[in-house]
């Protein structure tokens, strides 16, 4: 898979602005390059200006400023139907009137494929998403899971480069969603495909992304591998959306060695690592993931007094809203494992954490 | 800890409550919880139900019954019916069962003096005139004929038959006798015959009538041929104006909405007339026409009192009831479609061709059904802009209700015309699909 930093980005979006209005830009600026046979999600909130890219890729929206590139070509004046680009919609957009075999041979006629090869490319799409037997059905009579694998089916069967997916899990129910996330990840996965996903559902962007962009108000706030995104967010935004988050106000103290000693607000110092913050003296949002918490008597460098507020048993692990250094949403999980901490409601111990799970990011 | 042995308020039922929740009986008949039958129960319950609904329509039903169906089926009833023969010649009708046309140029003299016996009858009672008027409706001259007889049937004696063919030779003609014969029964084929250009021969066998007088087809292939293409020019003005409509922001749709509705609250006087004013010979189009020089001053094109004008006046018309039903079925299919098609390589011809247009069908049944079956039965429009050869099966309809006072013919055309309309629409059924119709 490339990372779109080595090799040259397949597509690229080279300062690109978007305005509906003229007054507000509902994309600021966007640079960003995709692999070859990448699978790559646009995260974020809605109004985010996630789709609208999405949109301007596929050619439905025209950017304002800047340039969009496939395969090295400004596509910025190419129409959409001479883009070459297969598109998964959120409400699938399965034509009702006509079957499934027809649906997915509609790609292939208005490109005058001979009628032999039509039958087979459509029967081999149909086989690859195991809908084999449901060609002669009208999408009206198929279950929503099943819509959703024919309009994949459909956007793969003329064999395009790039695929874009529109929030296409939306509206399945968790399980569903779940089973299809893995699948069309397996597509993917065995036909090498460049895929640009649109979703705000960060699970989802996790579980299938090879990279994730993170968008909120029309800027990129972090592209990233999952496991970055999460482990290692850049911004306070990035920390908050994706994942459960603590975050405790302060203000930089001092900084030496990359790490930073921060006077929180409610009382109390706690050492982290300098990612996102100014110099001495600057304010900064300190972001510590809930499991990284440590309960109890420790000899961790960064302890603070926690008084439990809320117990909710969640099987596998027990979430603990605490009240730590004037913070009353202070959560942590602690898993059900043996010889886990016994909390009871009302109840003060100390909660502590590592410095290097700590990270000190801007103060939005 | 555990509380399961207490049986709180979440315990599942035991299968002996459930058994008995429902139970069949030996007849494999499922009863309720008193013992009588499920079905016999869930009606009862129902019955309440139904008879309120019954009860909330039944003033609209009386009225529509009252005003609007009954009087339509005493009207279409008129066309069939014949009772005044019978009840005014009673002796006539007798004496002519036995004859046949066919084998005799004449009936036996019986007839003759049962006519005579009958006229003086109705001579002093008035209504041989009536009876005359309505026997002129099927042979001409039948009219006079009976005032002629009727006045001096009391002095005919002694040899019926010659008294009667010396007052008028009509009654030695085999065609007055057939008719008389044709339409002595209480009810009549005779008014349907007339309504699609037939009659009954001189020995009674059904024949058409003469060219010059068959015009009642012709008018209804005319206002069939009319509709269709009234219904074709309003589809093709008014799809455009409703896709423009449908997609454009609710904010602006809503005005041009407005603009499509206004005709709705102007008179259809006016707006008839009004093409008169533009489509005359003396009218703006014209004058605007020559002052430009692209016509000739003698050359003026007639545009109204003819067929351009009934098209022109009502395509306008009936534009609404094209537009809104397409508007309202193309306002239900998402612009996700379009895109869908063209993001797999479809032009924005074949995306609108193959995807948008075939599910705008549904529309397009809806509005044309409408201005078809309103137009089919069209009066106003076309008494006033068609002249001559712009009018249709209605004007003649309406001729015979308050001019001819036919009735009879103006029922029995009437009937054909819906029994056409309905044909059409169960033919629209078998083809389309009436619940493919969708109005929003």
């Amino acid at each position: 898979m490339g990372d779109g930093a080595g090799e040259k980005p397949f597509v690229v979006f080279d300062r690109v602005q978007k305005s509906y209005d003229g007054e507000t830009l509902v994309v600021k600026d966007l640079n960003l390059g995709i692999g070859k046979g990448e699978f790559l999600t646009m995260l974020g909130p809605s109004g985010s200006g996630k789709t609208t890219c999405l949109m301007m890729l596929a050619g439905f929206e025209t950017a304002t400023h800047g340039e969009i590139r496939l395969g090295e070509k400004p596509i910025n004046n190419i129409p959409p139907h001479r883009r070459g680009i297969g598109m998964v919609f959120q409400n699938y957009a399965l034509f009702p009137h006509m079957t499934v075999a027809e649906n997915l041979a509609f790609p292939l006629q208005v490109r005058k494929t001979p009628k032999a090869e039509i039958e087979a490319k459509v029967r081999r799409a149909l086989d690859m998403v195991q809908m084999g037997a449901f060609g002669g059905r009208r999408p009206a009579q198929l279950s929503g899971g099943q819509q959703q694998r024919v309009a994949v089916a459909r956007a793969l069967v003329f064999d395009p480069e790039l695929v874009l997916m529109d929030e296409p899990l939306g509206a399945l129910d968790k399980q569903l969603r779940e089973q299809m996330q893995y699948e069309i990840k397996h597509i993917h996965d065995s036909l090498g495909v460049t895929v640009v996903y649109v979703t705000h559902d960060q699970a989802e962007a996790l579980t299938m992304s090879d990279r994730v962009a993170v968008f909120n108000d029309g800027v990129i706030q972090q592209l990233s591998p999952p496991q970055v995104l999460y482990e290692r967010p850049m911004t306070s935004f990035v920390a908050q959306f994706i994942g459960e988050n603590n975050k405790l106000a302060g203000r930089v103290k001092a900084i030496e060695d990359g790490e930073a000693l921060v006077e929180i607000d409610g009382g109390g110092f706690s050492r982290a690592l300098a990612v996102n913050c100014g110099d001495a003296g600057s304010r900064t949002q300190l972001s510590i993931r809930p499991e990284r918490v440590t309960v109890g008597e420790s000899n961790l460098p960064n302890r603070a007094e926690a008084r439990v507020q809320e117990l909710i048993y969640l099987g596998d692990h027990i979430r603990c809203r605490m009240s730590v250094l004037g913070y009353e949403d202070f959560v942590v999980k602690v898993p059900n494992t043996p010889g886990h901490a016994h909390l009871a409601a009302g109840e003060t111990t100390t909660v502590a954490w590592h410095t290097e799970d700590c990270r000190a990011l801007d103060a939005a | 800890m555990t509380d399961a042995t207490l049986g709180g308020p979440s315990r599942a039922p035991s299968r002996e409550e459930q058994a008995a929740m429902a139970e069949k009986s030996e007849g494999g008949v499922m009863l309720a919880a008193d013992g009588t039958p499920l079905k016999l129960s869930l009606a009862r319950s129902l019955r309440r139900k139904r008879l309120r609904a019954f009860l909330l329509v039944l003033p609209l039903l009386a009225f529509v019954l009252l005003t609007f169906i009954a009087p339509i089926a005493d009207m279409l009833f008129r066309s069939v019916e014949n009772q005044i023969i019978p009840d005014n010649m009673p002796r006539t009708v007798a004496a002519l069962e036995e004859w046949d046309p066919a084998e005799s140029e004449l009936p036996p003299d019986a007839a003759f003096e049962a006519l005579v016996l009958d006229m003086v009858e109705m001579e002093a009672a008035k209504s041989h005139t009536r009876v005359g008027s309505r026997l002129n409706y099927e042979q001409s001259g039948m009219s006079g004929l009976f005032r002629k007889t009727g006045r001096r049937a009391d002095r005919v004696e002694g040899d019926y038959r010659a008294g009667l063919i010396a007052i008028d030779e009509e009654w030695g003609e085999r065609q007055t006798w057939t008719t008389l014969k044709n339409f002595s029964g209480a009810y009549t084929l005779g008014y349907f015959l007339s309504a699609v250009d037939m009659t009954y021969g001189e020995t009674g066998e059904i024949v058409a009538k003469p060219e010059l007088q068959q015009i009642y087809m012709f008018l209804f292939e005319r206002t069939l041929w009319l509709s269709l293409a009234i219904t074709g020019t309003t589809l093709l003005l008014g799809y455009p104006i409703a896709y423009l409509l449908a997609n454009l922001p609710m904010r602006t749709s809503n005005l041009l909405l407005i603009l499509v509705l206004l005709p709705f609250w102007t008179s259809l006087l006016v707006r008839t007339s009004s093409w008169i004013v533009i489509l005359q010979q003396q009218g703006v189009l014209n004058d605007t026409l020559v002052a430009l020089g692209l016509i000739d001053d003698q050359n003026r094109l007639s545009l109204i009192f003819n067929q351009t004008g009934t098209i022109v006046a009502m395509t306008h018309i009936l534009l609404p009831f094209m537009i809104l039903p397409l508007y309202s079925v193309m306002k239900t299919i998402p612009p996700s479609y379009v895109r869908a098609a063209k993001s797999l390589g479809a032009t924005n011809w074949t995306a609108f061709w193959r995807v948008y247009f075939p599910q705008s069908i549904p529309g397009i049944g809806a509005g044309a059904i409408l201005v078809f079956i309103l137009s089919i039965g069209y009066y106003i429009t076309p008494e006033l802009v068609g002249g001559t050869s712009g009018v249709f099966i209605s004007n003649r309809i309406a001729y015979h209700i308050s001019s001819s006072l036919n009735w009879g013919l103006a029922a029995a055309l009437a009937v054909i015309l819906l029994i056409a309309v309905m044909g059409l629409y169960w033919l629209y059924d078998r083809i389309v699909g009436i619940d493919n119709v969708k109005l929003g």
